[in-house]
């Protein structure tokens, strides 16, 4: 009976485990029986040149994209158990070039509540999104910008809010920084940190800047074929 | 439809020759323009004729016959054609695209056809092919219409929206959740044509088969009511394909794992 209790209090710091992944591209091995343990805390800098499928193996996690071969799990559950749209929830990836819809930056916020999968566990709750935006160094009248006319970096913000929002347990971050000012980069690695470590969440993000990786990941993961 | 004849004004070989110098005005047009549309104004025209004069002798023929099965095997042959020619024209296509369209413009227009004939206009007996053939044309040429814009219109939205419908996935929507702009907005397009055409109606355009019967001397009162039904028929069908084949497209660009599959998609050359 205590075994299994221990057993299942190692399940629980356990978020996301990939077994055997591989993939091609054309004839091109890009990664083969990789795996990968995500515990809570977990921040992971995921290290490989340019075109090596960093951000395909995070569209294969985030299940954007079919899984050629090997398992996934979440909290010991698999894709199918959870429902796709309710892995992504849990799952979040975050494109390089963030897209918005038309509308204020709240609209944008509050449309995507609306769906099925959010309207029963998430809630639009502004001074937590507030919060947020004040330790990046912005102030409450972000959330009245047009969408459409924000700057990349402004974008990326907007797309960071827009996930974390969700509670989701894992975050996959491509490039999260990659527009944005220093001092606005230190305001995410420092959001970032917090958030993380509060609610038990996990992240893996990739990063062009060797210094963010250094400052930033709990430890690395390569890339290799 | 009456049985007064007092058909219209023949109009003989030299008058049809006549008229088909009209078409030397676009032909000059598109040289001196440069449109580069010479050549298939020209072959169109020629297609035109020619099926044309051979459907009038097969009409001829057709209408003196008796044969129930006969009619429903041309309605199939003309309702396949209809669904191959909706895809002809789109830009892009997929595997299964022809299936597609062939079940949704057979479905839809052997639907209202049918609802049309058994409750509306009630022929004796019920497959009398003066009635039954151009009530299925004429179904049949408005559904492709609308469904190759419907078509064409989703295909080009998925791919130019792809990175919203995906960043919607990303954040945990399901394929309907993503995608229903573009569907909505492709059944919008693909009714367009039909909505068009009905707010003009009488207006602007006296449609073909109304010209047509008061022409051959049918009271334009009565001529009104076939022309009103058949508005009717063409709108309901025109609907039904539409959201027929824009759905079955975006059940064949998605998957049950709600992932969005452009890989499927491949351009015309």
């Amino acid at each position: 009976m205590s075994l299994e209790v221990s057993e299942s209090n190692m399940q629980c710091s356990k978020l996301l485990s990939a077994k055997g992944l591989s993939r091609q591209l054309g004839e091109r091995i890009l990664w083969r029986n990789l795996t990968i343990e995500l515990v809570k805390g977990d921040r992971v800098g995921l290290v490989a040149p340019s075109g090596s499928g960093k951000t395909l193996l995070m569209r294969n996690l985030s299940l954007l994209d079919p899984l050629e071969q090997g398992q996934l799990t979440l909290h010991g559950r698999a894709p199918a158990e959870w429902g796709l749209p309710m892995w992504r929830s849990h799952v979040i990836y975050l494109n390089q070039r963030p897209v918005s819809h038309s509308g204020t930056v709240k609209q944008n916020l509050q449309s995507i509540l609306l769906w099925g999968n959010h309207r029963h566990r998430c809630q639009w709750q502004e001074n937590r999104v507030c919060s947020w935006l004040a330790t990046l160094g912005r102030d409450a009248d972000f959330l009245e910008f047009d969408a459409k006319r924000l700057s990349g970096g402004e974008l990326q913000i907007l797309a960071l809010m827009r996930a974390m929002q969700l509670d989701p347990d894992l975050l996959l971050l491509d490039e999260p920084c990659a527009s944005l000012d220093t001092t606005t980069t230190y305001g995410v690695e420092q959001l970032l940190h917090t958030w993380l470590a509060t609610d038990k969440r996990a992240c893996i993000f990739t990063s062009h800047d060797v210094g963010q990786i250094e400052r930033f990941a709990s430890r690395i993961q390569e890339l290799i074929p | 439809m009456t049985s007064n004849i007092t058909s219209a004004l023949p109009i003989n070989n030299a008058g049809l020759a006549c008229s088909a110098l009209l078409i030397l005005i676009n032909v000059s047009l598109s040289i001196v323009f440069r449109l580069g549309l010479a050549a298939s104004l020209l072959k169109a025209s020629a297609r035109m004729v020619v099926q044309l004069l051979l459907i009038g002798f097969v009409l001829q023929w057709l209408f003196q016959q008796d044969n129930a099965p006969l009619i429903i095997m041309l309605g199939v042959v003309m309702s396949t054609i209809a669904g191959i020619s909706a895809v002809q024209r789109t830009k892009q296509r997929f595997i299964g695209i022809y299936l597609n369209s062939l079940v949704t413009v057979m479905a839809s227009s052997a639907l209202i056809t049918s609802l049309a004939i058994a409750g509306i206009i009630r022929p004796v007996p019920w497959f009398t092919p003066q009635y039954v053939i151009p009530l299925l044309g004429m179904v049949l040429g408005n559904t492709l219409n609308g469904m190759t814009l419907g078509l064409d219109c989703l295909m080009e939205d998925l791919c130019n929206k792809r990175e919203l419908i995906e960043t919607a996935l990303a954040l945990g929507a399901t394929r309907w959740e993503a995608c229903q702009e573009q569907i909505r907005n492709a059944i919008r397009v693909g009714m367009i044509p039909t909505i068009n055409s009905m707010m003009i109606m009488g207006l602007v355009s006296l449609p073909g088969m109304m010209t047509g019967q008061i022409l051959e001397g049918a009271s334009p009162a009565l001529a009104v009511r076939y022309q009103i039904v058949v508005l009717f028929m063409i709108a309901s069908a025109t609907a039904l394909g539409v959201i027929g084949v824009v759905g079955l497209a975006w059940l064949r660009l998605t998957n049950r794992e709600h992932q969005l599959l452009l890989e499927r998609l491949q351009t015309r050359l």
